[in-house]
């Protein structure tokens, strides 16, 4: 057999299915392989950065590990900005890059690049193969590495040599052989018991739960620990989806854009803990103030996120559902009903709201009707800026896996890729990617790519003319200096959804929302809805940069 | 408070392993003071021995992240092992119009060597703690340093010992 038909052997004993890719000079043998190989679909993008941010919607919807594939040079480079994606929120990938000969590495030959070099950084690891013999074990490897531990993107650069040699390939290697990767899984056991008395005698204890919980799979145990406990639950952007919206003992999101509820409750609380969270500055505000009265219990699988930003009193290093579980059965069963209530009254106090209007359609409008018409049951993507937030502040999530959005990187132009990625993964849900005007138009040539595949997703474009977010920051904090951040009306949406075979609306009046939304849900293909919103509406309540968590802004609304 | 650490990292004799070490260190601003790398007793693992300065923080997240990097194998904190430490520094000292023969005073004092000798310049190989080295170099100077060039430190743990061994000061 030659390399490509060896690789493509490797990827199915992996249970790959899927492939988002895109062919190239050096791949020619791969996708000539690919050609003849019925077990494997290659979902052809039309830019490579799609490929990875379609394989990082298909990972994070379905917990399997993704795979983009794109040529040498200027194919690896696009995939950066996804495998950077990936890398900053653990999501589980392997992108194959193909590469110059190896008698030609080194020489700026036509279209190299040195990919695994400029990945370094952004990788959990990565590998160039420079001989067959070493392919088989070295793809082992890569899915290990990326599925197991704190997930993370791995990326196989692959000559054009490696693809096109022979050799005798009789089996799949069993094991990965990496003599220097043990990831721990099992909680310390004196650490846990620490753990346990720690939140007995905690009177005000709140547990800070972030997209580990979510990668780990242990929701389940979260809710059963909670219900034993009783004890509040406030998520970060990445576990929106990690524990049910509606929960009595969900306050929501803490951060920059969270609700009071949570941000003073993380204020107030005698005991955080920190489960798969990683006290990103988005969620802390300025350190110094964050959660001045709790001690912390810090549980996660990655040494290094440990004592990095907050100084922890009790780490256990390990996988959250093992160590959830392993709590929630040592632990006695408690009441806290006066932190509850506490928690209650700010939950009643302060509720996350807007100034609706009849004369104008409000962002936030379109998102909880979105949530109202899906009740939890659509997967649902986001772009980055003030579209992110309110899908966050709004919607409402029952199940783990149906919120998927650019955390850590933020990267806009991620969510309608994520979304058809997600749409391959999961053919009969219904998938939507909310979206800002602004950000949609950074990977809005997937729209061929879904049209072709029939990958009917739902974009909904809350058009307010600008690129919002930043647009709020200088309104705020730049004395209204609008520099750079005006776009109006610069696409009819419509007529680009048209142009490329999909369904376009555009909607103007509140009263068209919900009919719209049924309408679109109901359709068979890709959809676009371009809702014409309020223009300066902002994301409150706010923390401004380098204040404490309780120092909140709400332009007015509370 | 700044400390300084002497780090032990054994890791796969592969191609791109100092580079992922390196950018480690330059990607998190960690501050390194030297590098030395070569081969070991196991001809498929390389050992490199960094000495690194920072705050109690930023040396356990040094030690940390570089446990997670794939290709390194152990991390050894040598700072809370008994350790030997040696560097090796060439220095070539200026001579002219100066007593060659207070130098080679210096020279003896630090059981240096002279490896190469002109009218103009000796060239002088020291070994030692940094500290030793430091020291040398300070005595020296006033000579005028002509070139230098400094290994890095490279540690390795002590054989452990037994109690009359100990007793009789054979550690040292």
């Amino acid at each position: 057999m030659n390399g490509s038909q060896i690789l493509l052997e490797c990827l199915k004993k992996e249970g790959v299915d899927i492939v988002f890719g895109y062919p190239g000079g050096v791949v020619l043998p791969l996708f000539d392989a690919l050609y003849a190989e019925k077990a494997i679909n290659l979902v052809l993008v039309r830019h490579e950065q799609g490929a990875a941010h379609m394989a990082d919607g298909y990972a994070r919807s379905t917990g399997k590990v993704g795979v983009c594939l794109a040529t040498s040079g200027p194919g690896a480079t696009n995939l950066v900005t996804g495998i950077a994606t990936a890398y900053m929120d653990s999501i589980p990938m392997v992108a194959l890059t193909g590469q110059v000969a190896t008698s030609l590495i080194g020489n700026d030959a036509f279209q190299e690049a040195d990919i695994t070099g400029i990945t370094r950084p952004i990788v959990k690891h990565n590998y160039i193969v420079k001989d067959i013999k070493d392919l088989a074990q070295t793809i082992k490897n890569a899915f290990h590495i990326a599925s197991t531990g704190k997930p993370g993107p791995v990326l196989v650069d692959l000559p054009k040599d490696v693809f096109t040699s022979e050799m005798d390939f009789t089996s799949y290697p069993s094991h990965p052989n990496l003599r220097g990767y043990k990831p721990v899984c099992e909680g310390n056991k004196l650490q846990i018991k620490k753990a346990v008395e720690m939140i007995e005698k905690a009177e005000r204890p709140l547990l800070y739960v972030g997209g580990g919980v979510v990668l780990s799979g242990a929701s389940e145990e979260l809710m059963k620990l909670v219900e034993k406990t009783e004890i509040p639950v406030t998520t970060t952007l990445m576990a929106m989806d990690a524990f049910p919206s509606d929960h009595k003992l969900n306050l929501g999101m803490l951060g920059m854009h969270g609700t009071r509820c949570a941000n003073y409750a993380v204020q107030e609380s005698d005991l955080l803990i920190a489960v798969g969270a990683r006290f990103d500055d988005r969620v802390t505000g300025k350190v110094a103030d964050f959660a001045p009265h709790a001690k912390i219990i810090h549980i996660d699988i990655d040494p290094t996120s440990i004592s990095k930003i907050v100084k922890v009193d009790v780490p256990v290093v390990g996988d959250a559902k093992n160590i959830l579980k392993e709590i929630t059965s040592q632990i006695k069963k408690m009441e806290h009903k006066d932190w509850v209530k506490q928690t209650e009254e700010w939950s009643k106090e302060f509720p996350l709201t807007y100034r609706d209007s009849e004369t104008e359609i409000k962002p936030q409008y379109v998102v909880e009707k979105i949530a109202e018409l899906t009740k939890g049951e659509a997967i649902i993507t986001t772009e980055v800026g003030q579209n992110q937030m309110w899908a966050a502040q709004f919607s409402k999530f029952k199940k783990p896996r149906t919120f998927l959005t650019s955390g850590g990187l933020g990267t806009m132009g991620y969510g309608f890729p994520a979304a058809i990625g997600a749409q391959a993964g999961n053919p009969d849900k219904l998938v939507i990617d909310i979206a800002g005007d602004g950000s949609i138009q950074m990977n809005i040539q997937e729209l061929a790519t879904a049209v072709k595949y029939n990958y009917p997703v739902k974009i909904v474009i809350l058009n307010n003319g600008w690129l919002g977010m930043v647009r709020q920051w200088q309104e705020l904090f730049f004395g209204k200096r609008y520099s750079s951040t005006f776009i109006e009306d610069s696409v009819d949406f419509v007529k680009l959804a048209e142009a490329y075979g999909a369904k376009g609306y555009r909607i103007e009046k509140k009263a068209d929302v919900e009919k719209t939304l049924k309408e679109a849900f109901a359709h068979k293909g890709l959809v676009i809805m371009d809702f014409k919103t309020s223009r300066e509406e902002n994301v409150w309540p706010m923390v401004p940069t380098g204040a404490a968590l309780h120092s909140m802004i709400d332009g007015g609304l509370a | 408070m700044e400390q300084t650490k002497i780090i032990a990292v054994t890791v796969e004799n592969q191609p791109g392993v100092l580079a992922r070490v390196a950018g480690l260190f330059s990607g998190r601003a960690f501050n390194i003071i030297s590098l030395a790398v070569g081969e070991t007793e196991d001809e498929s693992m390389s050992r490199m021995t960094i000495v690194a300065r920072g705050d109690e923080g930023v040396l356990e997240q040094i030690l940390k992240q570089l446990n997670k990097l794939i290709d390194v194998i152990k991390v050894v904190d040598m700072s809370v092992e008994k350790c030997i430490q040696r560097e090796l520094a060439l220095i070539k000292v200026g001579v002219d119009g100066k007593s060659k023969q207070e130098l080679m005073t210096v020279v003896d004092i630090f059981r240096a060597k002279v490896l190469d000798v002109s009218n103009e310049s000796f060239t002088i190989e020291v070994t030692g703690t940094d500290e030793k080295i430091n020291g040398f170099i300070d005595m020296v100077e006033s000579f005028g340093i002509k070139e230098m060039v400094r290994t890095g430190t490279i540690a390795l743990t002590r054989a452990k010992k037994t109690k009359k061994q100990e007793a009789k000061g054979e550690s040292k």
